[in-house]
């Protein structure tokens, strides 16, 4: 299904914020069809190196290479457009349904998946014309997941994603990413815990 | 749906459920139509001569009622950043969010602004220019106040500096504008009108790539 990107590269990454070194020297490579867990204490810089990664904040140093099949891309903007976000802040929308959420962001990453077949598979048919106002913090997280799918992208980069979620729901998400590297998809997380899928693991911030 | 109708809806429904801004720019709009007459006292003739100006500068004030919302609300949901790494141009989303907010703000202002003429006693050669005048300028508001959204949008309560920041940047359609209203009572030309379409024109093309490049530079920092 996504076979768009052969490889992704980051050499010599750095990050500054606020005139602090956060992490420096990060190096990774991940190809397709393969998962990368980023493991590090809180403020080790695990959110900006996704960020760096999707092109939302540029790096004080170093580079990334998305490695296509015709093409390696390097500019920020460019990187955003193989990549599905889900960080700490959801996007959903609490005045719009479920179903509205989830159509938005179909329509916005223009999507052929099936927004009801989807909702159903994270376990939110039920709550499909609810407000999402309504829904709990791991019903928010998995219509975020809905998301993921639905946004067709080769790259997840996902900011703890277990967060909230009961045993149902880790399982779950492990399913997702499974089918997504199955696809020749890839997944980059930032995570405390175990993810429940085989990745390779990598340390951020001072060591 | 392509993504760019799809933002441009998603925006126009949000402004019309809780909390959003659509209906309450034009019943705040109505109010200070009607207390000015009332604060002013029954001379007819000086109403008709400043309603131009005071549907103006109400106007202004109505449009930036919900402005502060029109990138705020997107950055502290993260959904700014969905939006970043969406087929859409960062340009182009400002724009679509212009356009929504000119859809539910501006216009309904200049639909009702002919029954809100009527509250001014204004004379019946004002409503061309009044109706013509916002329908054009409105514009202007919504785009020139986008730029200080997005400049404002990492700030809590940033509503107070978003108006130091837009309104003098709106005084030249506040000035057109309600000239254009005064020049048509006083059987006048049409030049102010064509100078506010001008200011108009220059803002919707402009702001949404300086709004875009102030929304690139929070989003970064």
């Amino acid at each position: 299904m996504i076979t768009a990107l052969d490889k992704i590269e980051a050499a010599n990454l750095a990050c500054e914020r606020g005139g602090r070194v956060v992490f420096r020297d990060l190096q990774f490579s991940l190809p397709h069809g393969a998962a990368l867990s980023l493991e590090g204490a809180n403020g080790a810089g695990k959110t900006s190196a996704l960020r760096i990664v999707a092109g939302l904040l540029s790096p004080s140093a170093g580079d990334i290479i998305f490695r296509g099949s015709d093409k390696n891309i390097t500019d920020g903007e460019e990187r955003g457009r193989f990549v599905a976000w889900l960080g700490h802040l959801d996007g959903i929308k609490n005045q719009l349904t479920v179903r509205e959420n989830a159509q938005f962001f179909a329509a916005l990453y223009p999507s052929t998946g099936d927004v009801g077949k989807i909702l159903e598979r994270v376990g939110l048919a039920r709550a499909q014309n609810l407000p999402a106002q309504y829904l709990s913090a791991g019903q928010r997280r998995r219509l975020a997941l809905a998301r993921l799918v639905l946004s067709n992208r080769p790259l997840w980069l996902l900011d703890e994603p277990l967060a909230a979620l009961d045993a149902a729901g880790k399982a779950l998400i492990a399913e997702l990413m499974n089918a997504h590297c199955v696809a020749g998809g890839m997944v980059l997380a930032a995570t405390h815990d175990p993810l429940g899928i085989d990745a390779e693991r990598l340390s951020v911030g001072a060591p | 749906m392509s993504p760019a109708r799809a933002l441009l809806r998603r925006d126009i429904t949000l402004a019309f459920r809780a909390g959003g801004g659509a209906m309450l720019a034009v019943a705040f709009f109505g109010t200070i139509a009607a207390l000015v007459p009332l604060g002013v006292g029954a001379d007819l003739p000086l109403l008709g001569r400043i309603a131009g100006g005071i549907l103006w500068v109400a106007a202004a004030l109505a449009a930036l009622l919900s402005l502060d919302r029109l990138f705020q609300a997107d950055f502290e949901d993260g959904g700014l950043d969905l939006i970043a790494l969406s087929p859409l141009s960062l340009e182009a989303a400002a724009g679509l969010k212009i356009l929504a907010h000119w859809l539910t703000t501006g216009l309904p202002l200049t639909l009702i602004s002919p029954l809100l003429g009527l509250f001014f006693n204004l004379p019946s050669e004002g409503y061309a220019a009044l109706i013509g005048g916002l329908a054009m300028g409105t514009p202007a508001l919504s785009a020139v106040g986008a730029i200080g959204a997005a400049l404002t949008l990492s700030v809590r309560r940033g509503g107070l500096i978003l108006a130091l920041i837009v309104l003098p940047l709106v005084t030249p359609a506040v000035i057109f504008g309600a000239g254009a209203v005064l020049t048509a009572l006083e059987g006048g030309g049409t030049g102010a009108i064509l100078l506010l379409a001008a200011f108009s024109l220059g803002a919707v093309v402009l702001s949404p790539f300086a709004a875009a490049a102030a929304v690139r530079l929070n989003l970064a920092g």
